[in-house]
């Protein structure tokens, strides 16, 4: 009896906290464009000069400095990942003005110093002096002048060039632009001869963290091209959504019915199980911060395919067992061990499987592999441990000693 | 409901199954010779424009409003409330907002779109990772089993394994079906199925072998066929549930699935039927063959 109470109770939490629990998680589940509605981009990077390279460093830089853009717009979470050598991928998913964000995501980081030489006032910046190309690559970093104030040095490629322009405009302004915003415009104090250079104004050293970056953002600009770009409009993303969710919960309800019909007892404790195990993915997705996308879906179902396999297995087994004439309780040891390692097996070669993917795989081949191996571990502790955890209180009980409680009939049991 | 498959001998059957997949398999390599397969968007420079409309429209007006907005070379499907584009040449930003701001006021203002482009490269690239991604696994695999069971049934598995990869790039062959990215996923899911499969039967074939002694060809056969018989209920419940389950996503599934999930039912299939009559037949032939020699090894199965 007080095993039979256990089993309740332990049903009962589990089910209290999947209704307790699944409104917030699907909810909070992050949904990719595809289901929302959105664009991805996958750009290829290029250097912007002849016989330049695109190194790590500047990749990340780049990519950094596209998020920064995207979250300019407002835009909730985008996604931007560096891939191989040359990618960046952007992912945005449920924005309204797609055309802008794209227009405003494609154009390098325009970094320009210009002066007011020939202008027609001294504030009217009309004349660029140097671009981004002619800084050297990363080399702009905060130091601290003997106030401990913050100010930023500089280092151009060309020399000459840089002496006869700071010659030009000593006690003149020399303006920074990041893409045709004004961002700072510090005074020439005295001309430049040996390519560095310091610019000094800087209020606090975030600002001047900011405006350092920015300038090494704009000595590695990089071309982006789009390679690669899939835009899905919001009610489409819904509709496939919604029309994915009805196959599946079709499929999970049949395979349900077919657990019960056919192995009873433990096929009620395999859809239990079978219950527990979407859903402690779910809260795996909710963990790690994943988003959700129709491979991701079909990963989802196969991995359900893959737990009603790893039940099937077990209650096949017990009932081998029991058909060989031993006691319920024994045949449910037996049946365990024997189908512990079985799926151990099986399941170890289909990580190994999922982990060569995820290691090669890009976009939604990664993806896929990524809820492949997590519907893997969470399989082998949900319907691996957990039925049998379940079927020994209820044996254990003394309530279910028939063996056409297993699927079994009497007469399909050999004489020992 | 129980099966009862004691008197089957899928050993001695499967030189016919053999002829069949062997059979097969050329006649893939013929079709993928000649025909190569059918592309779709994602290995094909172009754009596809999917449109969810909320309104009935007219199959030819549409045919003329492109035909109007010049954009190259299209085909179009059309379905109830639903009609894709495919254009030949790649849209640049400023061609997809037009095409998309004159349909929505000839034909509805509520229309939804889907739009992708693709570059070659990209999808090669992708083709060509899964491809190297299949050899990696199958090594790592091979591997594994080699360690827990023996080479042999390493081997076997493996080449179970590929034939199920191959029998389904060869119905998309010959069919003609359209391959894009989710098939390259769905060639994976049948690998991690097919080896899933395959290890079950293998298992208890080696489970059996434990007691088992074995002085004959004769009761090596029995061995083989009583281990396939006693997993077949489970085999055949697995992909019964798993195919329905594929299936489903078939019929109900959003369009951008569906060829994944008619890969994966053919490759569900294939994969129940690689295990038990081409790797547990050829596990067989393999063993047979060694048996001369080593007879002891039986006993010292791990």
């Amino acid at each position: 009896m007080k095993r039979l109470l256990a089993f309740v109770f332990v049903v009962v939490v589990c089910f209290g906290l999947i209704a307790w629990t699944s409104p917030g998680l699907l909810n909070s589940t992050k949904l990719g464009l595809d289901l929302k509605g959105g664009f991805e981009i996958l750009y290829e990077a290029e250097p912007l000069t002849e016989g330049g390279t695109v190194t790590k460093e500047s990749l990340t830089q780049t990519a950094h400095s596209l998020a920064k853009r995207a979250d300019q717009t407002g835009v909730a979470e985008p996604e931007v990942t560096t891939e191989g050598s040359n990618r960046i991928r952007v992912k945005i998913a449920g924005i309204a003005d797609e055309a802008k964000v794209r227009e405003l995501m494609k154009k390098p980081a325009e970094l320009q110093f210009r002066s007011a030489d020939g202008c027609t006032s001294a504030t009217d910046y009309c004349k660029v002096e140097l671009d981004g190309s002619d800084f050297v690559e990363g080399a702009a970093k905060v130091q601290f002048d003997e106030f401990n104030n913050p100010m930023i040095a500089i280092q151009v490629k060309d020399k000459e060039d840089f002496a006869e322009i700071s010659t030009r405009l000593v006690g003149k302004n020399l303006a920074i632009f990041l893409d045709g915003e004004l961002l700072s415009d510090p005074v020439v104090n005295q001309p430049l001869t040996d390519g560095n250079a310091v610019i000094t104004g800087q209020r606090t050293l975030s600002e001047a963290q900011d405006l350092a970056e920015i300038i090494n953002l704009g000595a590695l600009p990089l071309k982006l091209t789009e390679k690669y770009t899939q835009s899905v409009g919001a009610t489409l993303g819904q509709k496939s959504l919604e029309e994915t969710a009805i196959a599946g919960i079709i499929a999970s309800v049949a395979i349900l019915l077919f657990m019960l019909i056919f192995y009873r007892l433990p096929g009620v404790i395999a859809s239990i199980c079978l219950i527990v195990f979407v859903w402690l993915l779910l809260v795996v997705f909710w963990l790690i911060d994943a988003t959700l996308t129709l491979p991701g879906i079909a990963a989802f179902i196969l991995g359900v395919g893959v737990a009603v396999d790893t039940n099937i297995i077990t209650a096949e087994r017990i009932k081998d067992e029991l058909r060989s004439g031993k006691s319920v309780a024994s045949s449910l040891r037996a049946g365990n061990k024997h189908s512990f390692r079985t799926v151990i097996d099986a399941h170890i070669t289909g990580i190994i499987a999922a982990a060569v993917l995820f290691y090669m795989g890009q976009g939604a081949v990664k993806g896929f592999a990524v809820v492949q191996l997590w519907s893997i571990v969470i399989n082998i502790v949900t319907n691996l441990f957990l039925p049998r955890f379940l079927l020994h209180l209820l044996v254990r009980s003394g309530r279910f000693d028939k063996p056409s409680y297993y699927g079994v009939k009497e007469s399909e049991i050999r004489a020992l | 409901m129980r099966y009862n498959f004691r008197n089957i001998d899928f050993v001695r059957k499967s030189k016919g199954f053999f002829i069949a997949s062997i059979v097969t398999t050329v006649i893939g390599i013929v079709s993928l010779l000649i025909f190569g397969l059918n592309y779709g968007i994602d290995f094909k420079s172009g754009s596809s424009v999917d449109v969810a409309v909320t309104k009935s429209y007219d199959a030819s007006e549409v045919r003329t409003f492109l035909d109007a907005e010049e954009l190259g070379g299209y085909t179009l499907t059309t379905g109830d409330n639903r009609l894709s584009i495919r254009f030949e040449a790649v849209l640049d930003e400023a061609q997809q907002q037009k095409l998309q701001s004159d349909f929505r006021s000839k034909f509805d203002e509520n229309a939804s779109f889907e739009i992708n482009i693709v570059d070659v490269e990209i999808a090669k690239e992708q083709e060509r990772n899964a491809l190297i991604g299949i050899l990696v696994a199958s090594i790592g695999i091979l591997l594994y089993i080699t360690i827990r069971f023996e080479w042999r049934f390493a081997v076997s598995a493996v080449v179970a394994l590929v034939y199920d990869a191959f029998f389904v790039i060869t119905l998309f062959s010959v069919f003609r079906l359209e391959v894009n990215l989710p098939f390259i996923l769905a060639v994976l899911t049948v690998i991690g199925y097919s080896i899933n499969d395959t290890v079950v039967i293998f298992d208890r074939i080696r489970e059996n072998l434990r007691f088992a002694k074995i002085k004959s060809h004769e009761d090596l056969i029995q061995l083989v066929n009583t281990s396939v018989s006693q997993t077949l209920t489970r085999s055949i419940n697995t992909v019964l549930t798993v195919a329905f389950a594929a299936i489903c996503l078939f019929a109900f599934g959003s369009e951008s699935i569906k060829m994944f999930s008619l890969a994966m039912i053919f490759g569900l299939i294939s994969g129940a039927y690689s295990s038990i009559f081409i790797a547990s037949p050829l596990w067989y032939l393999l063993r047979r063959n060694a048996k001369q020699r080593k007879p002891a090894k039986v006993q010292n199965a791990p």
